[in-house]
């Protein structure tokens, strides 16, 4: 049942959009280029614009299995790679004492097989689904996590092998697809980044913000989106700590059909700002005269336009 | 590398015979009796004394290396001795303008011969392109002021000198960046080079082995097991590992701060090489990161670098909006993992103050420390009066002077030092408030 990779950037473009996630071209550009090439997609930018949604689309339309590595600090190898089943080796080595087995190698073979292996995330990604698909392996906030980490990321995502030192190296049959996110609370390594293509995620223009409103929120009313994306889009261009993602708008939006709105007014604005902004400096900043000055701003615009 | 002279000199007769009918040798032969080899031999010694590790092994390799390939082309006879020479990236520098100084003019050359004197007068001023660093300078000519006062005392008592020193390098730890001669400014750049930083430690979410009986070590347990046999289990244990935080560091290189830039940059530069996770950032009236410059190994490379970087070198101050670019832009880049930051600044502000407050509070919140070392705060009797100062020191977790080298050091310790609670070195000043 899975699909085919993208032939051109057109299809990707399609595919997407078939995953109901709305792209720039340049975006689409970068995931053909990285499906095309076996290499992974690196993507970077602020919190809430979809780098992680990227990831899901493409395992849902691709049919294949979405293998997530959620990074934090301290992930280590028995975390994110494998880790051996303690108990049951303990059990086993019992087993052969009371049997009466003599052979050290025979026994140390026996206790360190795969029977007794545990994998974790980025083990499950060399290994192909029955169907002999790659699956799709999201590496999610990789700046969460240290340096040490990022270094031995580097054999899985250059040969994508991993080395077991018990039983040895695990090379994948197929290449998984591999997205890597990264929210910028640090810098990440050249050398992982010269193994990726690079994408920077960045806000959305007003004309895509509105395509993703109508795909994201359907039964939201036109006229609302229109106000609420100009809304968006005039705070976005003001000097606020933490900027709205499109996370934030979508939030609102639905916020507002909850709340049985076909038309922004102050009052509302005020009430549900905590759904867009998320620093009490930035609401304090937006909340009153201001947020009543940008709304007026956005109906006059919208009615010069209509 | 260095101790290659041990292969070197056994070989040395054989690979001279060897090398008699290359085009080389032929082309040496017409140097027979010339200054050549020697004058290789006083290159080096140049080098030496600018800082690379030339020993009699390189010198020997060195003529080896000249016999081999011939002084045919001026081009391969640079990069044959840079291959004997130079071993580190950061060397190449120091080399490269030693080479041309000292091979350029016949009569220097000459005069190199001389090395072993203490005086060469051949300071060529006349230098045509930039002029090389000082570092070289002084190697070429050694200790030209000190060497002079040296002969006019016509060796002094050692003993006295040695006491000289020890009370002088106590001077030198409390003396004033500010009142410093040139000499001194020059030790106490060796001295802060040698300085180390060790911040306490914070425990990681990382394990490593340990020995003492903390938390079971499953996997190597497991392998220690199969080791003996499986008949025994001898439990392993593992303990957090322990590492140290980033530092970030915001200094002010305004008009105000006047020589203390430079001191506390020999000292960023020295904690930045000595270090994993250190960001440096200067301002003035707007803010450049130069970390990537500092972690060039050659300090005075390091310096050229962000000498180039910024633009706003002694001119004014807005500690405000330099704040805010840092929290806009870099904060949330740099600031992850428990960061502790140095703020090094004067406290005075072009802008009076404006929105000073509300930029530190942001920057206190997003870090783990924020130690403020203030310049001004040598004088006895300082008071928080100015809007700035009294700005910032709500939101600082410690307080310090950074005027000589003596607190340099207490710098060094205190940031050794635990501290439990926020705004825990802060008491007396908080009350002066």
């Amino acid at each position: 049942m899975s699909e085919q990779l993208p032939a051109s950037i057109d299809d990707t473009l399609k595919m997407l959009s078939d995953g109901r996630y709305v792209a720039d071209r340049s975006l689409a550009t970068a995931l053909y280029l990285a499906l095309k090439l076996g290499r992974p997609l690196f993507l970077e930018g602020e919190a809430g614009v979809g780098k992680t949604e990227i990831a899901k689309v493409l395992s849902e339309t691709l049919g294949r299995n979405l293998i997530r590595l959620q990074c934090y600090e301290g992930l280590d190898v028995s975390s994110a790679v494998y880790e051996w089943n303690y108990s049951r080796q303990m059990i086993d080595i019992r087993i052969a004492e009371a049997a009466g087995e003599e052979d050290r190698d025979r026994l140390e073979e026996d206790v360190f097989s795969d029977r007794f292996l545990i994998k974790r995330p980025l083990l499950q990604a060399l290994e192909l689904d029955l169907n002999g698909n790659a699956p799709v392996l999201l590496i999610d906030e990789l700046d969460r996590t240290d340096e040490p980490f990022e270094a031995f990321l580097l054999e899985i995502l250059s040969d994508f092998q991993v080395t077991i030192p018990e039983t040895g190296t695990v090379k994948a049959e197929k290449p998984p697809i591999v997205i890597i996110t990264s929210n910028r609370t640090r810098e990440i390594h050249d050398a992982i980044k010269r193994r990726c293509f690079y994408y920077w995620v960045d806000y959305p223009d007003a004309k895509r913000e509105l395509d993703i409103l109508d795909v994201k929120v359907p039964d939201a009313d036109k006229d609302l989106s229109r106000q609420i994306v100009a809304f968006v889009q005039r705070l976005r261009s003001m000097d606020l700590f933490k900027l709205p993602g499109v996370a934030e708008t979508i939030d609102w939006t639905n916020a507002l059909v909850q709340l049985d709105k076909i038309d922004l007014d102050p009052e509302t604005v005020n009430d549900t700002l905590g759904t867009l902004l998320k620093y009490q400096d930035d609401i304090e900043k937006v909340k009153g005269s201001e947020a009543a000055n940008l709304l007026e701003q956005v109906k006059a615009d919208l009615a010069a336009r209509s | 590398m260095a101790e290659s002279g041990d292969n070197g000199a056994p070989h040395g007769n054989g690979a001279a015979a060897d090398f008699q009918n290359t085009p080389g040798m032929r082309l040496l032969d017409q140097f027979e009796g010339s200054k050549l080899l020697p004058n290789i031999m006083h290159f080096g010694r140049v080098l030496r004394s600018a800082g690379l590790p030339v020993g009699p092994g390189k010198i020997i390799d060195a003529v080896n290396a000249v016999q081999t390939v011939g002084v045919a082309s001026r081009k391969d006879f640079y990069w044959s001795l840079h291959a004997v020479f130079v071993n580190r990236r950061d060397q190449h520098e120091i080399y490269d303008q030693a080479f041309h100084i000292f091979w350029r003019d016949p009569r220097l050359l000459e005069r190199m011969l001389g090395m072993l004197m203490p005086e060469i007068p051949g300071e060529e001023q006349d230098e045509p392109q930039e002029p090389p660093s000082r570092r070289i300078m002084e190697a070429m000519s050694p200790k030209e002021q000190e060497g002079r006062q040296q002969e006019e005392e016509k060796e002094p008592e050692v003993e006295v000198e040695a006491t000289l020193t020890a009370s002088a390098n106590e001077l030198l730890q409390k003396m004033d960046f500010e009142d410093m001669s040139a000499d001194e400014v020059a030790q106490a750049k060796a001295a802060i080079a040698r300085m180390r930083l060790t911040i306490d430690d914070v425990p990681m979410r990382r394990y490593e082995r340990s020995h003492r009986i903390d938390r079971v070590d499953m996997r190597a347990t497991l392998r220690a097991a199969m080791r003996s046999g499986g008949g025994l289990i001898p439990l392993q244990y593992r303990r957090r590992r322990r590492r140290t935080p980033p530092l970030v560091i915001l200094c002010d290189i305004s008009g105000s701060m006047g020589r203390y830039t430079r001191m506390l940059l020999h000292f960023m530069h020295a904690i930045t090489n000595d270090r994993d996770r250190v960001h440096t950032f200067l301002f003035g009236t707007r803010l450049t990161n130069v970390t990537r410059h500092l972690r060039q190994k050659d300090v005075d490379v390091a310096l050229e670098c962000c000498n180039d970087m910024v633009d706003d070198w002694s001119g004014g101050t807005r500690i405000g909006e330099s704040l805010k670019d840092f929290n806009r832009f870099w904060s949330r880049r740099v600031l992850g993992q428990g960061a502790v930051m140095l703020l090094i600044s004067d406290g005075l502000d072009r802008d009076a103050g404006r929105g000073l407050e509300l930029e530190m509070e942001r920057l206190h919140k997003s870090c783990r420390r924020l130690v403020w070392l203030n310049p001004l705060l040598r004088f006895e009797g300082f008071e928080p009066k100015s809007q700035g100062i009294r700005a910032i020191l709500p939101h600082v977790d410690e307080f310090r002077p950074v005027h000589n080298l003596e607190s340099l050091t207490e710098l060094v310790e205190a940031l050794n030092r635990q501290l439990s609670r926020r705004q825990e070195g802060m008491g007396e000043w908080l009350k002066a408030m």
